[in-house]
């Protein structure tokens, strides 16, 4: 991978405690699997970013190699990847979503 | 893109030769699947890990020949 696209992923990983890469907005997400987990986040209260990778097919390649990840959406917490989300909804449908945020010092509503 | 039923099970059986699977259609396009594997090689790793070891059975297909993908991973 391009080295300046390895920098450019790194440094949205790290732009803020939750990342979310996913495909459109929160407000006009363009995939069913994006949707669920903004949902997810926004029923627990959290604040997180947004990168949507449909804007820059670079991001959108490259964040599947930088996770070795072949999915989207992806989920960043504190810069280690945490899941898609098949697994954030495991998380969420088991009661550990929540105390994970809580655990990493996240704020929840 | 498009892979039938029978391709995923036999990718993620030559990788976890002990997986029971069951799969559904869930759009009836060979394409949206939802995927539950029961396997010994889950023991002792994490949903990440375990679900890393099923896309590796896949063999780059996800995304390239298979569009969407459930996952769930049990561990025996």
């Amino acid at each position: 991978m391009e080295e300046n696209i390895t920098n450019l992923l790194h440094q949205k990983i790290t732009s803020s405690d939750v990342v979310l890469f996913m495909k459109g907005t929160p407000d006009l997400p363009q995939c069913g699997f994006s949707s669920q987990v903004v949902q997810i986040l926004n029923y627990l209260g959290i604040e997180f970013s947004t990168v949507n990778v449909l804007d820059d097919d670079k991001i959108r390649s490259g964040i599947k190699e930088y996770t070795n990840w072949p999915t989207i959406p992806q989920l960043y917490v504190k810069s280690e990847f945490i899941g898609g989300a098949d697994i954030i909804k495991e998380m969420f449908e088991e009661n550990e979503l929540k105390q994970f945020f809580i655990d990493q010092g996240i704020k929840t509503n | 893109m498009s892979m039938k039923e029978s391709e995923l099970e036999n990718l993620i059986l030559r990788a976890l030769p002990d997986a029971m699977i069951e799969i559904k259609d869930l759009a009836g396009d060979d394409n949206h699947y939802s995927l539950v594997v029961r396997s010994k090689s889950f023991r002792e790793k994490t949903r990440l890990e375990q679900h890393q070891l099923v896309y590796k059975a896949l063999e780059k297909k996800m995304g390239t020949k298979l569009h969407a993908l459930q996952i769930k991973t049990i561990s025996i």
